[in-house]
């Protein structure tokens, strides 16, 4: 118990001290996730609608890896960057690996699988009279796509707000393709990893409960999104 | 629907300049070239000239060490040394696939095979500390002050006494296979836990399984406040635990950048910085490296 109270002390005072050194991961870690998150909902959001929409040969295949996708190990998507990223790998002439660039490519692979998945689940739950609806209208396949993401927007604010759960806790990618540099490449979590490894379990919680305090901010302006959907 | 629209907007937008400021400089004590947006062309592919990627053993790192030193070489070169710190094992793999451009690592053998295999040009001593056995002050085993580590081992493994082991290939568990190697023993069975962990978490996991552990003397001074675990072998000189530092040879990867590298070689193995790690204390005031560079021995014969 002594730790998990020192924890909470010690993160109260790092935050209202500004620490400058949690400042930086802090600004890091929302960085990297922040891009990552971008990319993944501008591919992820209008590729799940078109596969919920659209009829393709081998659409049963491509699902069936989509959902294995939204499974990934995250270290296994960390090793996989690795090798492609290292000197000695296919794309090594970038000089990505060990930089804030190799971690956001690790997480668009981990949270674009969820935020494709989610989107998709949901435009299918769309009623598709509405669908019929809009075709009988005239509107154009896109006019209709985004007409019904819309409709489906509670659904695609979920699978953001997922996409975003995935990588903004995850460590094993960042820390293997990172290398958890300090003050270039040390994420939240890649810092707790460390200080748990160093034994300073107070300080690792405390970096701990800054991370979910992120979290909890960062979800509650996506809700807001989904506006009046919640039936508050 | 225009509302959510402009909402969605907004989020989008805010994401983009969130994208836009990860493009800025990136946070480093000094001044750096700007990452490049588009990527460079094959015919450029040198790391940015102003920094030097590190790649070395948790010891070094988590014994607070290298931030202690590194600020110095910084000042004096003006770049960035990005320290990347895991095994020694897997430093030495980081090394081979050219994503490092300079090693500190202690796993004397692999060391060898590494320059004798043509990936290091040298390797040179840099300084040195020593492993220690520990294990729960009840000492199941019966271990306590014996001077020869192969024979504690034999009993830890005769008694089965739970044993944590890094199982990670790293310089510390390269040290403990050679010692059951000499003990004749391939330690297998319940008692024998190996971790797969950094030295850090296997002293947690030896500390809550009341287990023995083989572990370098930086990490249980920085650890062993609150740790439970005595010292309860020390001196053999099977323990000696020699640190060195090996370039990563620019005719294997041309990209490393290997001026600077050798400018840190030179650097840390001047007398001027061995002095500093010589005075480098434990809280409690004991040493946690001992300085052993060339330099440094003819300094002081």
């Amino acid at each position: 118990m002594g730790d998990l109270f020192r924890g909470a002390i010690q993160a109260l005072r790092l935050i209202l001290a500004l620490d400058p050194q949690v400042l930086s991961i802090l600004g890091l870690t929302l960085r990297v996730t922040g891009i990552a998150l971008l990319f993944s909902t501008l591919i992820g959001v209008p590729l799940g609608g078109l596969f919920a929409l659209r009829r393709f040969v081998g659409k049963r295949v491509v699902i069936a890896f989509l959902y294995t996708g939204m499974g990934l190990p995250p270290v296994v998507v960390g090793l996989f960057v690795y090798l492609l990223l290292s000197r000695s790998g296919p794309l090594g002439y970038l000089g990505w690996l060990f930089t804030p660039r190799a971690m956001i490519v690790s997480q668009v692979i981990i949270s674009l699988p969820l935020v494709v998945g989610f989107t998709m689940a949901s435009v299918m739950g769309v009623d598709p009279d509405l669908r019929r609806q809009l075709a009988s209208l005239g509107a154009t396949s896109w006019q209709a796509t985004w007409a019904i993401l819309k409709e489906a927007r509670t659904g695609v604010i979920v699978s953001i707000v997922a996409g975003f759960g995935s990588i903004i806790s995850e460590v094993g990618a960042v820390m293997l393709v990172g290398g958890n540099i300090e003050g270039y490449t040390r994420t939240l979590t890649t810092a707790i990893v460390l200080e748990t490894r160093k034994g300073s379990f107070d300080l690792a919680i405390a970096l701990g409960i800054i991370l979910l305090a992120l979290s909890f901010v960062a979800n509650v302006a996506m809700l807001s999104l989904q506006g009046k959907r919640l039936g508050e | 629907m225009k509302r959510c629209s402009a909402r969605l907007g907004l989020v989008l937008l805010v994401l983009a300049l969130l994208g836009l400021a990860g493009c800025q400089a990136t946070p480093t004590a000094t001044p750096q070239p700007e990452p490049s947006a588009v990527p460079p062309t094959p015919t450029a592919v040198v790391r940015q000239a102003g920094q030097l990627l590190l790649a070395t053993t948790t010891s070094t790192a988590d014994s607070g060490l290298l931030s202690y030193l590194l600020p110095d070489f910084e000042a004096k070169y003006n770049v960035k040394v990005n320290v990347v710190a895991v095994g020694s094992g897997q430093a030495m793999e980081i090394g081979k696939k050219g994503d490092a451009d300079v090693l500190l690592v202690h796993a004397r053998a692999a060391e060898d095979q590494f320059v004798a295999d043509g990936f290091g040009i040298k390797r040179d001593d840099v300084m040195y500390n020593d492993f220690l056995i520990l294990g729960p002050a009840a000492d199941p085993a019966g271990i306590k002050g014996m001077k020869d580590a192969a024979a504690a081992f034999a009993k830890i493994a005769e008694a089965k006494a739970p044993f944590a082991s890094r199982g990670d290939n790293s310089g510390t568990h390269v040290k403990e296979k050679d010692i059951w190697k000499k003990a004749n023993i391939t330690p297998s069975g319940d008692w024998y836990l190996s971790l797969g962990q950094g030295m850090g978490e296997t002293l947690t996991v030896a500390k809550e399984k009341g287990a023995y552990t083989l572990s370098d003397r930086g990490t249980y001074l920085s650890r062993k406040d609150n740790l439970g675990l005595e010292v309860l072998v020390e001196g053999d000189a099977a323990l000696f635990n020699p640190y060195g530092v090996i370039a990563v040879n620019p005719a294997k990867w041309p990209q490393v950048n290997a001026e600077l590298a050798n400018q840190f070689v030179e650097w840390l193995l001047s007398v001027e910085t061995q002095e500093k790690i010589a005075a480098y204390k434990h809280a409690s005031g004991l040493p946690l490296f001992f300085p052993n560079s060339e330099a440094w021995r003819a300094a002081h014969k």
